[in-house]
């Protein structure tokens, strides 16, 4: 479980990035952060793995507090995947990538080889194996930033941004990637501003605007919410749009799914299912 | 980082940030020289002296007092291997006058770091580059010069995320031995040094598709002028460097011990 009670942190340079957060993830919960460009979600989520540490406020990840113990000790818990794959790409080939952080935990052999193999397959990038990762197009590339993380097998895992440069098939196998995770019992967060994304993924979204927390819902409640969603300056999905226009027709508002839309749709032209 | 934020550009309307790059250019090197032409600690203490009304004056004083604290370490680092040296492998000296000769070549350092941080502070990138331009250097050159310069906050800041990606993969930058922490920036430079080169070929490529070097006789739209206060500046820079070379010439300098003593 995390818990984050009233942190507030400001940068060297002076920037209040986060100003009073509280916020629980229980086990297994599915989160989706979302908000304006610089409202702190990256800030936020570097707070969990204690990458950064509260200037105030407590941040507690399974009833530790981060500032008691290592990034590394952390980490093992806690997978963060960054927004950019060119971040953190250096090795030589993809399987040697993927095993830097297996090696760094102190894995044996056998098992560092067992969770390559099983990570390259997660992510069907069996082929690129012994490729360098310097070789492979964008979207491969964040792919094995993922399978270096997943590696490890960690209880929460953190997607900074994940659908950035993925075309329509990669995001697909995204979503259901991450929906199986989440089904595993692990505890997913995603930071985005991929509204449709989220809108599909259905988690519980925790909307920020200026570092704080502004929302935190049902993603039915808080994407169909106009004046929350403005506020964020995020948008609302294209089939809640043309649902809020069929509202004098007697249509429901509150819809974010696409086959829901659909069935609604379907029986009011009386069609019979 | 903190090291670094006393080294760049501060944007702030005071005499010194307008004061022409090349009066400063200028002053910051006759300073360079003078402070290597002096080993003693009393004309290094002075010349310390006599820069901090600068940056009061450039209004600098918290970033002047971040390159000043960032540079303690090396001072320290300087200070224990001269009086090492000067111990072990100079008998004849006192203990007095080894200890006052470390100082001095702390103090020198420290003069170095500041006057450099006082140019850098109160001198931007663009004006730099002006300056270079306007003393007939080729423009490639100034442009990558200024490049460079620029680049140089967004790579330390890129460093940082690189560094946060890989200590969130289990890497412990402290700890271990000498080879180890070596072994550890593997991880960091590689896609430092990645980044920016693919960095440099997409500007490259943008450049070019804006035009870059389509025109030979390049016209500015700010032309530099000196104005009395440069002219000042540079006049004070010569009475510094002919009064040093004056001093270091036919003036006995006394070592403070000596002073005390008498």
């Amino acid at each position: 479980m995390i818990v984050m009670d009233d942190v507030y942190f400001t940068y060297p340079n002076g920037v209040e990035a986060l100003m009073g957060v509280n916020l629980k993830i229980e086990d297994g919960e599915f989160v989706a952060i979302m908000g304006q460009n610089g409202a702190g979600k990256t800030t936020l989520v570097k707070h969990i793995n204690g990458l950064l540490k509260p200037t105030k406020g407590r941040v507690l990840v399974d009833g530790v507090e981060t500032t008691k113990v290592s990034v590394a000790t952390l980490a093992r818990k806690v997978g963060l995947v960054f927004q950019n794959p060119d971040h953190q790409l250096f090795s030589e080939t993809v399987e040697e990538e993927i095993s830097f952080a297996l090696k760094n935990f102190g894995y044996d052999e056998k098992t560092i080889r067992e969770r390559v193999d099983w990570a390259l397959n997660l992510l069907d990038l069996n082929e690129y194996r012994k490729v360098s990762p310097f070789m492979l197009s964008g979207g491969e590339r964040k792919r094995v930033a993922l399978a270096s993380v997943l590696a490890w097998d960690p209880k929460i895992v953190i997607l900074d941004e994940p659908t950035i440069g993925q075309d329509y098939r990669q995001k697909e196998r995204l979503k259901q990637f991450i929906v199986q995770l989440n089904r595993q019992g692990k505890t997913v967060i995603i930071v985005t501003h991929d509204v449709e994304f989220v809108a599909e993924c259905n988690p519980t979204i925790m909307l920020m605007r200026q570092g704080r927390i502004i929302a935190t819902g049902e993603a039915r409640e808080i994407l169909t919410n106009e004046t929350l969603v403005n506020q964020a300056s995020v948008a609302l999905p294209e089939i809640t749009k043309i649902f809020k226009g069929l509202e004098d027709f007697g249509f429901p508002r509150k819809v974010i799914d696409v086959y829901e839309a659909a069935d609604i749709l379907y029986e009011r032209l009386g069609g019979q299912r | 980082m903190s090291m670094f934020d006393g080294f760049k550009f501060r944007s702030v309307s005071s005499p010194i940030h307008q004061m022409d790059p090349r009066a400063k250019f200028i002053y910051v090197c006759i300073l360079f020289v003078v402070t290597v032409m002096f080993s003693n600690l009393i004309p290094l203490i002075i010349l310390f002296l006599i820069q901090v009304p600068f940056v009061f004056m450039a209004r600098v004083q918290k970033e002047w007092m971040r390159s000043m604290k960032g540079s303690a370490m090396f001072a320290v680092i300087i200070f224990v291997m001269n009086l090492l040296s000067l111990y072990f492998y100079t008998g004849y000296e006192t203990f007095g006058s080894i200890l006052e000769r470390s100082l001095a070549m702390t103090v020198r350092f420290i003069v170095l770091v500041q006057t450099f941080s006082i140019f850098f502070l109160t001198t931007s990138p663009d004006m730099l580059g002006l300056a270079l331009e306007q003393s007939h250097i080729p423009y490639e050159i100034c442009f990558a010069f200024t490049t460079a310069v620029r680049f140089v906050p967004v790579l330390a800041e890129e460093a940082q995320t690189i560094m946060d990606a890989q200590k969130a993969r289990g890497l412990e930058m402290e700890g271990g031995n000498f080879f180890k922490r070596i072994r550890n920036y593997i991880p960091i430079l590689i896609p430092l040094i990645v980044n920016a080169i693919r960095r440099s070929l997409e500007l490259a490529e943008t450049m070019e598709s804006r035009a870059w070097g389509a025109n030979r006789n390049r016209t500015n739209l700010y032309v530099l002028k000196m104005r009395r206060e440069d002219v000042l500046l540079i006049l004070i820079s010569l009475v510094i460097l002919a009064v040093s070379i004056y001093v270091s010439m036919n003036v006995q300098m006394p070592s403070i011990i000596q002073l005390l003593t008498s």
